[in-house]
């Protein structure tokens, strides 16, 4: 057994609390909590055992901390990264990561030279269902994965509102970054950063302030193409649905929380547990269950590792680090560059990839004889 | 509690293991007519308890029963609250602030205080959660309601937090003001017993997965197993299929064998799989007079 740790859950929003319930929840771990709302401190001061704080800077000097929790808003997101990683703390910090991915990177950078965890919190990679999907991939049994069609839609905004953060593209709110970042973050997870993105969209249903649904085509190191359709405003999905579906030279997948579809033309010989045609795999049965269990077992798992790397003296992520993070907050910039310049294509920023093969936007263009 | 219960989730489109099957549902189940020839089935089965989340398709549900007495005499619900996409959306739009006084009526005292950024004592943080509970179970006037659940998400998000005063509070207003009996569903079972006992609530009425697989009973099926032989409370088991992976007779069988499960909830679209459980759980654990074979 290894010792306990001292871990602080910043911003007790949506998702601050189901972590702060979480977080207290683990066994191996001391809990303190921080919250600018001081209605929400007063009420939880009275009821709760835990050491609360309404300012954060108070809270980090006045706790000797070995990891935080950051659920603020996005905008929040790097100052308080930053400060934590200078005074030795381990972060695990909500999706997205940070609003310039150039600051992620950054941080990243920090968080490795001084040896502290950053973790990110893309859950989706600790869905059952998307884990088999990785593991399917990198045996290969696919053959060369040539399209994937990645699609996120749930029922956030379904009638003009009141503007909040989450409505402000500035703070990080929107359909891009609320919803596409996960598909993204996904697809980054199985190809590495697109060469090129193009033909996107970013259109407004209900909001004023952002958008409410994404369109884009992204290309891949290796050729692989990847279209992106992600709409929040689609009340037909009780709540977030994301799927992912891949064709491959050897076959085609369908995942997505509950399940993995997987077609295979030939049964693989690296791949001895899936026979040739249909194949599925539950969510269900590819799942542990946690010590403790809040609205599913993937937020449960992404805080079992990160409690437990922090616990070990472990010096790097297990997963979803800042690096692969920053990754995804420079994807969701290119479709916003993209979708800013009718008609070009957004290559990406240097020095990430060499050359791109063509414009990666011929189809596209011609189809509407631009 | 009878010993047979009929769940909701097959009726909203929840399926734990595919969203093709939830959608198909989801059709199937548009309308009211079609949920309550499900019901009709159950009930004429002798499965009289429907237990349900205070969705607002349940009110129309409820409005069929109270205009049918003749048809269903002795059809009881369990409401399960609070219906939690409701208040995450109202956070989502309102923050979590605004969600809170726009649910106080409009000419209370809480709105007042909440609109004026007024602080708060205590018991009006008990208050507003009384306000919450009377407006989940409007929909339930004049039909019997002799237990009410707390849902699971909102209890197991307390007891994380070690905000067990809020159980507390649900279940001495349950109490008092419907007569009712207060009962909770989590998915952490052994944990939950643990902090209700520590808040002094007695023999609990507990809804969790139990199942011979162990599928999500959070803490290890062990010690489910041996809260169940230890602990006194009235457990109601849920999933005991887990969702397919176990062949009825099995699963049944082997929960018939633990000690203080009272009952089960399930789900069905068929008259065929409603009878074959009623007709397992009669096998292996006598149904009581009340829902003997009709």
């Amino acid at each position: 057994m290894t010792r306990k740790i001292k871990v602080a859950v910043v911003g007790l929003g949506k998702m601050g609390l189901s972590h702060f319930s979480i977080v207290n929840a683990h066994p191996q771990v001391e809990c303190v909590a921080c919250d600018a709302t001081g209605f929400l401190i007063d009420v939880l001061g009275k009821n709760v055992k835990n050491k609360l704080y309404k300012s954060y800077d108070k809270m980090l000097e006045e706790e000797t901390l070995d990891a935080v929790v950051i659920a603020t808003p996005s905008r929040h997101h790097a100052t308080m990264v930053r400060a934590a990683l200078d005074r030795g703390i381990h972060v695990f910090c909500e999706k997205p990561f940070c609003l310039d991915w150039r600051e992620g990177d950054a941080l990243a950078q920090l968080a490795e030279e001084k040896g502290l965890i950053g973790q990110v919190g893309y859950h989706y990679r600790y869905v059952g269902a998307f884990r088999e999907m990785q593991r399917i991939l990198e045996t290969g049994a696919l053959g060369t994965v040539h399209h994937v069609l990645a699609e996120a839609y749930g029922p956030v905004v379904l009638r003009p509102k009141r503007q909040t953060w989450r409505t402000q593209k500035a703070e990080g709110g929107g359909c891009l970054y609320d919803y596409a970042a996960h598909p993204l973050n996904l697809l980054n997870w199985v190809f590495g950063a697109p060469q090129v993105v193009s033909g996107s969209s970013l259109n407004s249903i209900f909001s004023t302030g952002t958008d409410d649904a994404v369109i884009s085509s992204l290309k891949f190191p290796g050729g692989a193409s990847a279209q992106l359709s992600v709409n929040w405003s689609d009340e037909s999905h009780r709540k977030m649905s994301t799927k992912l579906s891949f064709i491959g030279t050897n076959g085609r997948m369908n995942v997505d929380r509950q399940e993995c579809q997987i077609y295979l033309r030939k049964a693989s010989d690296a791949f001895p547990d899936y026979k040739e045609g249909w194949s599925v795999r539950y969510t269900t049965d590819l799942t542990e269950d946690p010590w403790f269990y809040l609205r599913g077992e993937e937020y449960s798992a992404q805080i079992a590792d990160f409690v437990e790397a922090v616990a070990a003296g472990e010096t790097t992520a297990r997963e979803n680090g800042f690096r692969s993070a920053a990754m995804t907050d420079q994807t969701i910039s290119m479709i916003v560059d993209d979708a800013g310049r009718p008609g070009s294509a957004a290559v990406t920023p240097a020095p990430a990839v060499v050359a791109t093969k063509d414009s990666g936007g011929r189809g596209w263009r011609s189809l509407f004889g631009r | 509690m009878d010993r047979l219960l009929f769940g909701d989730n097959q009726f909203f489109g929840i399926n734990h293991m595919s969203e093709e099957k939830a959608r198909a549902q989801a059709m199937r189940f548009q309308s009211t007519d079609a949920i309550m020839a499900v019901l009709d089935a159950a009930y004429d089965a002798g499965i009289r308890t429907f237990m349900c989340t205070t969705h607002d398709r349940i009110a129309e549900i409820g409005n069929v029963v109270r205009a049918n007495p003749g048809r269903y005499p002795d059809f009881i619900f369990y409401p399960c609250m609070p219906y939690a996409h409701k208040y995450a959306n109202a956070v989502t739009d309102l923050g979590m602030m605004g969600a809170i006084t726009n649910f106080m009526p409009e000419d209370g005292f809480l709105r007042t205080a909440l609109s004026g950024g007024k602080a708060l004592a205590g018991r009006d943080i008990e208050g507003i959660a009384k306000v919450l509970i009377d407006a989940e179970m409007k929909m339930f006037r004049g039909l019997n309601t002799p237990v009410i659940f707390m849902q699971n998400v909102f209890t197991d998000l307390l007891l994380g937090m070690g905000y067990t005063r809020a159980l507390k509070v649900f279940h001495d207003h349950v109490k008092e003001k419907y007569g009712a009996e207060p009962a909770f569903i989590t998915m952490n079972m052994p944990m939950l017993f643990e902090a209700l006992t520590e808040e002094g609530i007695e023999n609990p009425i507990i809804c969790s997965n139990i199942n011979k697989i162990g599928f999500r009973m959070s803490g290890g099926r062990d010690r489910y197993i041996e809260t169940l032989k230890t602990g006194k409370l009235r457990a109601i088991a849920m999933s005991v299929y887990a969702s397919g992976a176990i062949p009825p007779e099995e699963a049944i069988e082997w929960i018939s064998e633990l000690p203080n499960v009272q009952s089960i909830v399930f789900g069905a679209s068929s008259r065929g799989n409603i009878v074959n459980t009623r007709d397992l759980v009669e096998k292996y654990m006598g149904l009581g007079t009340s829902q003997a074979a009709q």
